[in-house]
Order: structure tokens, then C-alpha cells, then sequence
């Protein structure tokens, strides 16, 4: 099924690879295809408003352009919001003591924010507010309890509203063709291996699916076919003769091409090992080294036009 | 296999890293009053602090830094030197010449500096933080008697707590980190932080426990459970926290937190002492960071923090960054001209590059005219790059004084000497 189609995704990866430009970009290009789309962003960082160039972004979602929202994830107004809709709290002024006693609970209490942040998510799904919801996830080490809260809460709490509440996020999360895990990871070693680690953990401990694998900066070919034989040529026995014709700064030129060909040759080697250890079916999607920006509103455009030719 | 540096870094091996300018050296000189830090380079900043405490964003190369910084010091100063890492790849362990890390320390071997070429002066230790051994530690510790210790080592919540969920990963590293440091073991104690969602989670997570167990709300919370008695004022709370989770997952969590409170004496304690080490002059702070837009901007919130506690700031670590001649003038002449001549460049290199066995018949002049255009936007795409970064660094620079380049290595770190030749730049940067 197309990536788009499913309703809920969580985009996570280990920090610095770019998972808040790919997350900002899928929102772009699902509505494009007039989907109504909520993006949410969870560690209050601002990179997400960044990716979009928007001031800074509430818990109340506001609209960035046509049929697209975006939110900044707050456990606290997320449990007020829940107290008021499904606790039926008639006095406000009634929460005092609870939010009071709320930050050090929810800090030592196991799951209470992961649950807040992941119930509302949840939420915006099942009351169909929005097409798709993608969430710019906490990063590999932190997803894992994040999207299993509900699960471990349901464990715990064997009455009451809260296992009720859990049931239905389950139904939510454990649903294949609702719910997708996209895991962005750079041709560099530690972001595979940590990947490569969080697919075999969600696919062992978890029963929400991994939907895709977004490899993103992959730095192209830096010769086509038969030219990097003439290249090495030009580099080595040729060297003096470039730098006789050019001056002494040209081997600085030659340098850097050479730099270009080891760094792509070690990525390459790093995505032969992403793909030897992913299931064969995994839909995968090579995303570009963009070498004019990196983060940004014009990053999260080119990341979503080379999405697109992969999706669409 | 060693990392490799970038060819320009060989041919241009005695000079300093990209962007690390004379003027700021002098500039650092002349700062060097305003803030804290020791201005005698990483050998100082080693040789003076007792716990150097790494931390920053994701992605940046910080435990490998710790553990390069961690292989300087025993190589070169002496002494008994720790890297504590809190998440380790297993490559770390291995370029280390050990086969896995666990919480206890093990020493890396003599062979493992034999195979890279360096008799070390000191002894390089190693461990990992396991929070959920560390934890079970803490309470065998502040445990009044043997029951509430087992009550509490086996409480679902405890358990869930201390492995499933993250927030208690910030308290214990750095619990973990005095427990080492006043041991007595080591000269020196070099700590990679956790990765946060919030950089300062650790430095403020101390005060917070220390917070947490003196609180009244925490007594407050357990006062139904220890007297019966309602107050009026609780008694809603209760009431809706009784619907929400259901009374027999309240009275577990009241359980929980009263078997807690017998011990918050020792926690109050111990948190007070771990936070003190956190202030004491004898630790310093090295922040790691790439020149890239968000771990640039995570980084400088990161400084800016340190400073407001009145932290001290050893160094600033940019790692990843690209040679120094990308940025050059003259060789961006170069590569116009590589563009613009490359039929003329062709043409004589043609013979070289066709006739040396074995010969290359498809090397015509056409196609090696068309090597040397792809040769110049090769160099134009890492330039663009590069003059980015350096833009970054004068920035960085100009808002801290001490700032130390790595470039970026073609290869991964895979053996001590690895490390070291990291290390070394930081080394010779500082």
C-alpha cells in the first residue's frame, strides 16, 4: 500500500539525520495530493517550525497552507484537553492539585507523558480530524517506549477508564494498515546500525509495523560508468602535469574529488549493510545529498520533490 | 583499519584544521580572562580536571570524542583514566581491543596500544552505564532493612521505571558518575551523557530527584495510604484520579512511592553530593557539536546554559568538518579553470592517461574532458558545503572562545589508533 495511504506515521531516526525535514516533507506531499494532513512535532525544539518556516508552533494546531496543520506536541495541555473530554471535569479550578501534583507524577510514574503525547496522536486519528497524522518522533533510543506506553499502561492498569482508553489506542497502533513506524537513517554507520537495531526491536517487542526506510543525504555516483578509472588516472600519474598546467591549488580540486569518491564508497558500503539486514519487502526510499542546504524550508521542498519521485 | 584523513589533510598534515584561523587564536587569547576555562589546551584541560562530562546533541560523534579524548589522556599524561560511555556502539568496544562493555570497568589491554604503535604512560579503563543494574545498586544501598529492599526490587512499577522508561537514564549517569569519581579509582573520569530530548535534562537531574523526594506534594500523595484519612481538600483528587486509573493502580503507585520515601534521606543526600560534583571546579564541560543547523543551534542553548549555572566550559569540539582547502580562493580558481580548459587539459593527458598499462582505449578526449568537468562540480559541491561550515565556525568562535576542529575522516573509527589520530587533532586545535 502507498506510505501516504496509512493514517498515522512516526517519523524517528538517531539524532542529526534529518527526520524533521523528512517528516515536514511527507506532511508537504500528502497535502499536496489534497489530503488533509496534521504534523506534529514532539520535543518542542523548533526544528519542525523551521522546516516550514513558521513562527513557533502551539499544541493548538494551525494551518501552514491549505489542508496542512501543524501542532507542537504538550503533555500538559494534552491532559487537560483529556480530563475535559473524556473525564468530563465540570470546574476547571476542580485540577488544581492535579496539575500540581501532574509534572513530578508523570515524571516518576511509568508512561504518563509517553501515553498523554501518544493517546492524543491517537486521538486526532480516531475522530478522523485529519487524513494522516505524521508525528516528528523522539529520536531511535526514545521511540520505542514512546509508541509502546499504551501497551505497558495496559499491562499495568487492569480496570478502569484508563484500560479502556488504552484499548482503543492499541486497536489504533497495532493496526498495520493504520499505523507505520518511517525510519530515516544517513549512509553513515552508527545511524544504520542504530536502525537496523530499532527495526528488529519494533518487529520483536512491538506489533506496530515498520512502513519505510528513508535513506536520506546519499551522495551520488561522483563518475559515471568507466569514468572513475580515468579519473584514478588523472589523479595519480596524471597529477603533475593538471597542476603544471593549472597551478598548485589544483591538486586541492583533485583532493576534494577524491574525498567525494571515498565518502560515497563508505556510504555505499553502509547501505549494502542496511539492506542485507531489512526484510526484502521493506519499501525503501534513497533520498539525495542536497549539497546547497541542509535544513530549512527549502530542504524540506527538495526532500519532498525526491519523495515524491519515489512515491508517486 | 584506521580512519584515514582526507587527502588535503596529508598534504597539508602540520597545519591546522579547517577554519582555525591565527586570528582566533589571538582572539582567545584575549578572552581568555572571561570565562572560566583553563587556557593551556586539551593537555591541560585533561591534566587539571578530575571528570570531564561530554555531552551534546545526536549524530555528532560524542562518544566516540569521549572515548578519543579518554585514549589522549592515558596515552600521553598517565595517571588511570575512565571513559564511562552511556550508550555504546559495539565498534567502540572493539577498537578499544575489548569485547563488550558492561557496567563494572574493565582495563584495555596493552596490546590494543602495542598494535598502535603508542606505549601509553597511564591505563585507559572502560564501562558502560547499565541504568538498570546502577538503579537496583541505589536501592541495596538506601534501603533501610532487607524488606523494603525487596519489596521495592520487585515492585512492576520499579521495574518499569528503571528499564522501560527514559527519564531515570539522566539521574543515574550521573549517580554512576559520582560513585566513580569518589571511589578514588581514577585520575580521571571522562562521561558521555545520555542522549536527551532536552540537552539539560542531566545537568538539572540532581535538584530535580533531590526535588522530588523532599516534596510535600510526594508526602501529600501518600497520606491516604498512610494515615486513611482524607483531607477535604485531596479528597477530589483522589476521587478522579480513582476513575482515570482505577484504585488498585493508585494504591500500587502510593506503595511504590511510600517504600521510596523510606529512603530519601540517602537520596536527598547522595543527589546534594552529585549535584556538588557537577559544580566543582575540578569538572569541566566539552561540548561536541557538527556544523550542521541543529546540533549548531542545540549546541549554543547547551553553552549558554552551562554559563547561566555557572558551569565550567572546557571546550567546544566541532567534529566532521570538512578540509580546510575546500574553502581556498585559489583552488576554487582552479577548479573554474579545470572547467573551462578541460578540452585543452584533455588533449595533453590523453597519452598519460589512455597509453599507461593497461592501456584505456575508451579514454578518449572527449571523455576525459568530461572526468574533468565532473573533477570540478565534485569540488564545487563540497565547497559549497565547506563555506558553509566555515561561515558556522566563525559564528561558534566568535561566541566561545575555545574551539576545536575535527575533520571529517573518510573512514570509521575501528582501532585505538583510530582514536588517537582523532584525539590528536583535538589535541593540536586547542
Amino acid at each position: 500500500m502507498n506510505l501516504l495511504d496509512r493514517r498515522l506515521l512516526f517519523v524517528t531516526g538517531k539524532g542529526g539525520v534529518g527526520k524533521t525535514t523528512v517528516a515536514a516533507a511527507l506532511a508537504r506531499l500528502a497535502s499536496r495530493s489534497d489530503k488533509r494532513v496534521l504534523v506534529c512535532e514532539m520535543d518542542a525544539k523548533g526544528s519542525l517550525a523551521a522546516a516550514f518556516e513558521s513562527s513557533p508552533l502551539t499544541f493548538a494546531p494551525r494551518e501552514l497552507s491549505p489542508g496542512l496543520f501543524a501542532m507542537s506536541m504538550n503533555t500538559e495541555d494534552s491532559l487537560r484537553e483529556y480530563l475535559r473530554l473524556f473525564v468530563r471535569i465540570p470546574l476547571l479550578g476542580r485540577i488544581g492539585p492535579l496539575a500540581r501534583t501532574f509534572d513530578f507524577v508523570a515524571d516518576a510514574a511509568p508512561g504518563v507523558k509517553e501515553i498523554l503525547a501518544v493517546g492524543k496522536l491517537c486521538y486526532e486519528v480516531r475522530e478522523r480530524h485529519y487524513d494522516l497524522v505524521v508525528v516528528d518522533a523522539e529520536a531511535t533510543g526514545h521511540i520505542v517506549s514512546q509508541i509502546t506506553a499504551p501497551r505497558a499502561i495496559n499491562d499495568l492498569v487492569q480496570v478502569g477508564l484508563v484500560r479502556d482508553q488504552t484499548n482503543w489506542m492499541l486497536d489504533i497502533l497495532e493496526d498495520q494498515r493504520t499505523t507505520g513506524v518511517v525510519v530515516v537513517t544517513t549512509p553513515e554507520e552508527m545511524p544504520v546500525v542504530e536502525s537496523i537495531e530499532l527495526i528488529e526491536r519494533l518487529n520483536t517487542t512491538t506489533k506496530v509495523a515498520v512502513a519505510a526506510v528513508v535513506a536520506n543525504r546519499v551522495l551520488p555516483e561522483p563518475f559515471g560508468r568507466g569514468e572513475q578509472e580515468i579519473f584514478e588516472r588523472i589523479d595519480s600519474i596524471g597529477r603533475q602535469q593538471v597542476i603544471d598546467a593549472l597551478g598548485d591549488a589544483a591538486g586541492a580540486v583533485l583532493d576534494a574529488a577524491e574525498l567525494a569518491v571515498s565518502l560515497r564508497r563508505n556510504g555505499a558500503t553502509h547501505l549494502a549493510t542496511l539492506r542485507s539486514r531489512l526484510p526484502p519487502d521493506m519499501l525503501t526510499i534513497y533520498v539525495p545529498e542536497l549539497y546547497s542546504r541542509s535544513a530549512g524550508g527549502r530542504a524540506a521542498e527538495l526532500v519532498a520533490t525526491a519523495l515524491a519521485e519515489e512515491l508517486l | 583499519m584506521t580512519a584515514t584523513p582526507t587527502p588535503s589533510q596529508r598534504s597539508a598534515a602540520a597545519a591546522p584544521p579547517a577554519g582555525h584561523s591565527r586570528s582566533s587564536e589571538a582572539k582567545r587569547r584575549d578572552t581568555s580572562d572571561a570565562g572560566s576555562r583553563n587556557d593551556v589546551g586539551l593537555g591541560g584541560l585533561l591534566a587539571a580536571k578530575e571528570v570531564i562530562v561530554v555531552c551534546g546533541t545526536g549524530g555528532v560523534g560524542k562518544t566516540t570524542t569521549a572515548a578519543a579524548l579518554g585514549a589522549m589522556a592515558a596515552a600521553r599524561l598517565g595517571g588511570r583514566v575512565l571513559v564511562l560511555t552511556v550508550d555504546p556502539a559495539r565498534r567502540l568496544a572493539t577498537a578499544m581491543g575489548l569485547t563488550e562493555l558492561s557496567n563494572a570497568e574493565v582495563q584495555v589491554p596493552a596490546s590494543a596500544f602495542a598494535e598502535a604503535g603508542v606505549t601509553p604512560r597511564g591505563e585507559l579503563w572502560a564501562a558502560m552505564l547499565d541504568t538498570k543494574a546502577s538503579w537496583d545498586d541505589l536501592i541495596r544501598r538506601h534501603a533501610p532493612d532487607a524488606k523494603v529492599r525487596d519489596t521495592v526490587l520487585s515492585n512492576p512499577l520499579y521495574t518499569n521505571i528503571t528499564s522501560r522508561f527514559v527519564h531515570s537514564h539522566d539521574y543515574i549517569a550521573m549517580e554512576r558518575l559520582h560513585e566513580l569519581h569518589s571511589s578514588g579509582t581514577y585520575d580521571l573520569v571522562i562521561v558521555d551523557t545520555p542522549p536527551s530530548r532536552n540537552a539539560l535534562d542531566f545537568l538539572d537531574a540532581p535538584a530535580r530527584m533531590a526535588d522530588f523526594f523532599g516534596s510535600r506534594l510526594l508526602r501529600w500523595l501518600t497520606v491516604p495510604y498512610r494515615s486513611r484519612l482524607f483531607t477535604a481538600a485531596s479528597k477530589p483528587f483522589y476521587n478522579i484520579a480513582d476513575r482515570i486509573l482505577g484504585s488498585r493502580f493508585l494504591q500500587d503507585i502510593a506503595e511504590f512511592f511510600l517504600l521510596f520515601q523510606t529512603m530519601e534521606k540517602g537520596f536527598v543526600t547522595r543527589a546534594k553530593q552529585v549535584e556538588g560534583l557537577l559544580r566543582d571546579p575540578r569538572t569541566s564541560f566539552v561540548v561536541v557539536t557538527t556544523l550542521e543547523t541543529a546540533p549548531l543551534v542545540e549546541s549554543r542553548y547547551f553553552i549558554d546554559a552551562l554559563a547561566e549555572r555557572k558551569l565550567s566550559l572546557g571546550a567546544v569540539i566541532a567534529n566532521k568538518v570538512m578540509p580546510a582547502s575546500l574553502s581556498d580562493p585559489s583552488a576554487a580558481k582552479a577548479s573554474a579553470a579545470m572547467r573551462l580548459r578541460a578540452g585543452e587539459l584533455a588533449e595533453l593527458l590523453q597519452p598519460t592517461v589512455a597509453a599507461t598499462e593497461p592501456a584505456l582505449p575508451l579514454a578518449t578526449q572527449t571523455r576525459i574532458a568530461g572526468v574533468f568537468g565532473e573533477i570540478a562540480d565534485r569540488f564545487d559541491d563540497l565547497s559549497v558545503v565547506a563555506a558553509r561550515q566555515s561561515e558556522r565556525l566563525h559564528e561558534l568562535m566568535a561566541a566561545t572562545p575555545t574551539v576545536a576542529t575535527v575533520p571529517t575522516l573518510e573512514d570509521d573509527i575501528h582501532s585505538l589508533a583510530g582514536l588517537l589520530q582523532l584525539g590528536g587533532y583535538v589535541w593540536r586545535s586547542l
